[in-house]
């Protein structure tokens, strides 16, 4: 009896024992050579962050992608990249009009997305950051995001057994500086590519469109590819659309990078790619939903004393149009993009 | 005896050989500039903290921090050619060894000139992430509006207006029209013989930082952190250094 008891308590460890070094192993979160290849969609142009100085390798992109789930890059080990930015939401922040940091702060902008960003030639909404490795010292060093210095992340991450082991792995030495770690973090964010959408897949001819999304396309393609243009729906550049400035934020936006007057309440056309599931809208997030968003571009008499010209090929739309409109947008949604298991939180296994 | 005579030929024959070749050309180093960056408030060292001066319009000032980004060093010939280096160093005042620079892999000769900039050039600005003196880690970075601080000079002034009474010019910005990388030309006669070092001493003068052209007024200007009335200081700290003339060291 007693020895019955022994083997099915020895059998129940093994099992689970077994068990364990198969979720250790999961494919699920592994990354091979093949998943940090740059795959650049057949519509896009030539990237203007291109790897050179930066060779991508699996070793570096895990790294890279523990880093960016990783609360330890912030002051009090609350907030990680990714307490802002969510997979599921493009990585931009879903319902949440302004982003929060560290001890509930409330910083003054909405989260952007984070896609296709090796076509970004500045980054932030007002195009203060020329290059994408440099762009994560702005949250980590910022009071009100995560509030930590470069000097004592590197102190961290140098007293912490894992990452001196994946350092190690991913350059061979045991050098950790701020530029490995921002290296890597550009690894991660620059292989988020979504260029898979049913649009894409539309413009392929491998799917078609409702009536209503074809119609919306139409009316996208006179009203608004003036500024979203091109297969990454932005021109990159900055631009007053008619949003009268938030009198208790008193954003400057470009002005304030550029100090041209001209510039004041300008901020970047952001791409439309998965717009519907980075709401709210707007660099403030004033707009709950994409309704809003198209009933302001139909509204112009509310717009600020000086919108951008091109809105006025907008005009008023009917109740029908703002249908196929967004109709059409959603279409722009890359559920292969959202669910790519590359861009998994790592702690989830 | 014949065996004798072949074995010395056959040496003879390499040691010409030898030196002839690149190989053994390589193997004599070129020389080395060793520069010293010194700190001066006027005539006087530059202490920090401590010590009070006074600007040209007879305001009293001290100084708690002063750093300076200097590169792309180039040394000229009369002939004009040119050596040409291409790092970065960052000069900060509570840090003795950050204040002696070495350049290494100088071509022998007599040189006229020394040439660099105080600041970190466009191409630096753009590249991304970078480490030792470049690395955003030191603290002379902008992280919002991407670029290097140039220059800090901070201190204390009672008719500052800026909280605790302050002051704190942080210059940086390499695009026009708030440029403030300035090109820096010294004549000097600078001797490099191979394998050795040259050393020659800089003087670097903060209250340049405050005058000529503009006159800096404490109790109006006291912080300057971002392009607004940057390339003012700009214009001022471009005439900071000059050579202290001292028999040069071999």
């Amino acid at each position: 009896m007693k020895a019955k008891f022994i083997y099915i308590v020895l059998f129940l460890f093994s099992t689970v024992f077994v068990l364990n070094s198969f979720i250790d192993d999961n494919p699920y979160f592994k990354i091979t050579k093949e998943d940090v290849e740059l795959k650049i969609p057949k519509a896009f142009p030539k990237p203007i962050y291109n790897f050179s100085q930066n060779k991508i390798t699996p070793q570096k992109f895990v790294l890279g992608r523990k880093l960016f789930y990783d609360p330890i890059l912030s002051k009090d080990s609350s907030t990680s990249c990714s307490s802002c930015h969510q997979r599921i939401a493009a990585f931009a922040h879903i319902d949440h009009p302004l982003s929060h940091g560290i001890n509930g702060l409330i910083g003054k902008r909405n989260v952007m997305s984070l896609q296709n960003l090796i076509w970004r030639d500045a980054f932030m909404w007002d195009g203060g950051v020329n290059n994408l490795e440099v762009q994560p010292i702005n949250p980590i060093t910022n009071p009100i995001e995560m509030n930590e210095s470069l000097t004592n992340v590197v102190i961290k991450l140098k007293h912490n057994k894992e990452y001196a082991e994946l350092f190690h792995t991913a350059y061979n030495d045991t050098l950790i500086n701020s530029e490995r770690i921002l290296k890597t973090l550009a690894q991660f964010t620059g292989l988020m590519i979504s260029g898979n959408s049913r649009f894409d897949k539309y413009i392929e001819g491998k799917e078609a469109f409702s009536e209503d999304e074809l119609n919306g396309l139409k009316l996208f393609k006179t009203k608004c590819a003036n500024c979203h243009s091109g297969s990454l729906f932005t021109d990159n550049s900055y631009r007053n659309n008619g949003l009268k400035t938030d009198t208790a934020l008193r954003d400057k936006g470009r002005g304030a990078i550029t100090g041209t007057e001209e510039d004041n309440n300008k901020f970047k056309v952001p791409t439309l790619r998965n717009i519907e599931m980075t709401y709210p809208y707007m660099h403030d997030g004033r707009f709950r939903n994409l309704q809003q968003v198209v009933n302001h571009y139909s509204t112009s008499k509310n717009f600020d004393k000086k919108y951008d010209l091109s809105l006025n090929k907008i005009g008023e739309l009917s109740e029908k149009e703002k249908e196929e409109l967004i109709a059409f947008l959603k279409t722009l949604t890359d559920k292969e993009f959202l669910y790519d298991r590359r861009f998994a939180d790592p702690n989830m296994k | 005896m014949k065996k004798t005579f072949y074995i010395i030929l056959s040496i003879a024959t390499f040691w010409v050989a030898m030196s002839f070749s690149p190989l053994t050309k390589s193997l004599i180093s070129n020389g080395k500039l060793k520069i010293t960056f010194k700190s001066y408030l006027g005539n006087n060292l530059l202490r920090l903290d401590s010590s009070v001066y006074k600007n040209e319009l007879e305001q009293s000032f001290s100084v708690s921090n002063f750093k300076y980004y200097v590169g792309k060093f180039s040394l000229k010939k009369k002939d004009g050619t040119e050596f040409i280096s291409t790092d970065y160093f960052l000069i900060k005042e509570d840090d003795e060894q950050s204040k002696q620079i070495i350049l290494d892999n100088i071509p022998e000769g007599e040189y006229v000139s020394c040439n660099f900039i105080l600041g970190v050039d466009s191409v630096h600005n753009c590249s991304g992430s970078q480490s030792g003196a470049l690395d955003p880690a030191n603290g002379m970075f902008w992280a919002w509006n991407t670029g290097y601080i140039f220059l800090k000079l901070e201190g204390k002034s009672d008719v500052s207006n800026s909280p605790g009474h302050i002051f704190e010019f942080h210059i940086g910005g390499y695009k026009s029209p708030y440029n403030c990388i300035r090109k820096i030309s010294l004549n000097k006669k600078i001797i490099i013989i191979n394998e050795r070092t040259t050393s020659v001493k800089i003087k670097a003068n903060a209250a340049e930082v405050m005058k000529t052209p503009t006159n800096i007024d404490l109790s109006k200007l006291s912080s300057v952190t971002n392009f607004r009335n940057a390339t003012i200081i700009a214009d001022n700290y471009s005439d900071m250094f000059s050579f202290i003339s001292s028999p040069t060291k071999y």
